[in-house]
């Protein structure tokens, strides 16, 4: 059988199965919490935290083979990426709260420093006797080769904890992401809900360290919620949909990876996320490329059919192509541009509609009705036929029919 | 009177807080700076209980900043608010604000009704559920201010004045005594204007009070019944007949207020005041 296909069914072994589901809970939590980081427009702050992970995974490893233990637990390795990666944060806040620094620069200062760091540290530990094979350059890039139990625990556990915090935390973090001043106003502790929110961040991104690794967890955080904003128009509804696309994003990613050998798994989960966003972008019903190309030309073409019909009542010739083309379609006019019998009588309903338009803005001084006059909302649709026929007495008193 | 007399005599709390009722809101010695630069500077304020006041002065006079430091929405470096006699702390239930419209992104995804739930939030604490009860209210303060057929709209398909009014009603939804307005009539349609004047006379019917930061001096006298006339200092505070002066206007303003604007305003000297300015009208030189 198909070995992605087995990967898929959780029928590819029990390592794949365990780092599928891992990957999937991993996913549904970076969704569900980069939600707010978008909303709240500090995506990028989770860059630098992301980066800001790697000097602690070495200085962790060192410390551990120091006291003589073994540099490559878990557990001890993401707990000292969890120190600088909140070293980081702080230091993101720090510089733009305290100096004249704007975000987006503290971001690119703390980011690369950080990797700096990690990297020489890394390159230290390549020369130590224990470092050889001690895998950290994983961390990069993510893997799921010999992936232990115990490991997909922490991952899966890390999730579902994070997603249970964000399930607690959604009303603040959603008012204070909306209007930080109201919230403050109402007694939301902003600066805490932030600092809860960028701690979430951080957890998520620590436990995705072994499977998305740091460069591009990120991505992981951002794609699902823009990709969620397609669908809905509502925060709350926002953050679930987005935990969805982060979880299909996980699961089939750890499962392409596991099909074929020496596939990093972190690239894999980022372009299947990305997929979902260019299916989205393009077929998302209400606010996809698609959708709006096809609602304008809707539009406009009942613009045109309109224009024309007021032109043929008014006997004026027709020039616009994409009038003349409209009108034969929806056959009102012959080829030769003459109005068949449908269209001149077509166009006299037009015609009267509008008449019966300007008898209804001088009897009516409600601008909610009047206000819904927008040449192509038919008028039987807004006023009652009794009143209609208020507007077609009025236009005879006034010598217009 | 001179403006820096009424300032004295509104320090010392016999223009402003009349009978013994602690004031809807009081602030003393609030200085709020960005950089090095005071935005407000020591400001002593005291708005009463069931009155309207507004918050009047040019543009970088810090009307908005004394708001939000009074909130604690930014952060003061000096000064003590209380409300209805409390600390803020305490009293957070008792204040609604509203804030300015351009100060949030109106793409976010949320509807109309979300917005408005907001208000609820203190009520809904963090877990509580959002019950028929909760949507009724929201619905109901949609109603007042005439938004009930946009309940299910994404806030960013509304007009300029719509916007407003979702926000006010959101905070008549924490059905609080104190209503604290940033410029709730700036870029709106005059339809919304008059509705919200509407609201808000009913809320002071009701006994509620009201402080709103105000542009548009036209409207003053017509609007509001208190005044606090601010340019980084506290310049004038008190009834309108008696505080928003010729004397006090281009004392605030400077020069940036020619006098024949102050004359279209058609304030008295004292004499021929717009309302009946009662014997205790000492505005002015005559006086």
């Amino acid at each position: 059988m198909n070995p992605l296909w087995e990967a898929l069914t959780l029928q590819a072994g029990y390592n794949a199965t365990l780092v599928a589901v891992g990957a999937a809970l991993l996913g549904i939590a970076a969704g569900a919490t980069g939600s707010f980081m978008v909303l709240r427009k500090r995506a990028l702050v989770s860059d630098a935290m992301a980066h800001a992970t790697l000097p602690g995974v070495g200085l962790a490893f060192m410390l551990m083979v120091a006291l003589g233990g073994d540099g490559r637990n878990l557990v001890g390795l993401l707990t000292g990426s969890a120190v600088t990666a909140g070293i980081g944060l702080l230091g993101v806040d720090w510089l733009t709260r305290r100096t004249r620094l704007a975000e987006d620069a503290a971001i690119g200062s703390i980011l690369s420093v950080f990797f700096g760091l990690g990297i020489v540290l890394m390159t230290i530990i390549q020369t130590m006797s224990s470092g050889r094979q001690a895998g950290l350059e994983s961390f990069l890039l993510g893997s799921t080769a010999g992936m232990l139990l115990s490991d997909a625990i922490t991952i899966a556990g890390g999730g579902a904890l994070a997603l249970g915090l964000v399930w607690l935390l959604r009303r603040p973090m959603t008012m204070v992401a909306f209007d930080a001043g109201y919230a403050q106003a109402v007694g939301v502790d902003v600066r805490r809900t932030d600092l809860a929110m960028m701690a979430l961040v951080m957890g998520v991104t620590v436990i995705g360290l072994k499977i998305v690794g740091l460069i591009l967890i990120v991505a992981l955080l951002i794609i699902p919620a823009v990709t969620a904003r397609f669908w809905t128009d509502r925060a709350e509804a926002l953050v679930w949909i987005a935990g969805g696309v982060g979880g299909v994003a996980g699961y089939a990613g750890a499962a392409v990876s596991a099909s074929a050998p020496d596939l990093p798994t972190g690239p894999i989960i980022v372009l299947i996320a990305a997929a979902l966003f260019l299916v989205s972008l393009f077929f998302a019903p209400l606010r996809g490329v698609v959708a709006a190309v096809l609602r304008h030309h809707h539009f406009q073409g009942r613009v045109h059919r309109r224009q024309g019909l007021l032109s043929l009542s008014r006997a004026e010739p027709i020039h616009d192509p994409m009038t003349l083309r409209v009108l034969r379609r929806d056959g009102l006019i012959r080829a030769d541009g003459v109005a068949t019998d449908r269209g001149a009588a077509e166009a006299a309903r037009a015609a009267r509609d509008e008449r019966r338009w300007t008898a209804a803005r001088d009897l009516h001084q409600d601008t909610a009705l009047i206000g819904r006059y927008d040449g192509l909302t038919a008028i039987d649709a807004v006023f009652t036929p009794d009143q209609i026929a208020a507007f077609d007495r009025h236009l005879g008193r006034e010598g217009m029919i | 009177m001179t403006p820096a007399d009424l300032a004295l005599a509104a320090k010392d709390g016999t223009v402003l807080t009349p009978a013994a009722e602690a004031p809807a809101l009081s602030i003393r010695g609030m200085t709020v700076s960005y950089a090095e630069k005071p935005a407000i500077f020591s400001v002593d304020a005291d708005f009463a209980a069931g009155a309207m006041t507004a918050i009047v002065g040019p543009n970088g006079a810090g009307k908005s900043t004394l708001l939000k430091a009074a909130l604690g929405v930014i952060p003061r470096l000096s000064g003590e608010v209380s409300v209805f006699g409390t600390p803020l702390e305490t009293a957070r239930a008792r204040v609604a604000y509203v804030p300015q419209r351009a100060s949030v992104d109106w793409d976010f995804p949320t509807r109309v009704i979300d917005v408005v739930l907001m208000g609820l939030y203190r009520e809904l604490g963090l877990l509580g559920r959002v019950r028929a009860a909760h949507r009724a209210k929201a619905e109901a303060c949609l109603a007042r201010v005439g938004m009930s057929d946009f309940a299910a709209r994404q806030i960013g398909q509304l007009s300029g004045g719509q916007q407003q009014r979702v926000f006010l009603a959101r905070a008549l939804a924490q059905e609080a005594d104190l209503y604290l307005l940033d410029e709730p009539f700036a870029g709106v349609d005059a339809a919304t204007e008059a509705a919200i004047i509407e609201v808000l006379k009913t809320l002071k019917d009701q006994g509620k009070s009201v402080v709103a930061v105000h542009h548009d001096l036209a409207t003053v006298t017509r609007y509001f019944d208190r005044v606090l006339l601010l340019n980084v200092r506290k310049i004038a505070a008190g009834p309108v007949a008696q505080a928003f002066t010729p004397q006090t206007l281009a004392a605030t303003y400077g020069g940036r207020l020619a006098s024949a604007q102050i004359d279209q305003l058609r304030l008295g000297d004292g004499a021929g005041l717009p309302t009946g300015a009662g014997p205790e009208a000492g505005a002015g030189p005559k006086a």
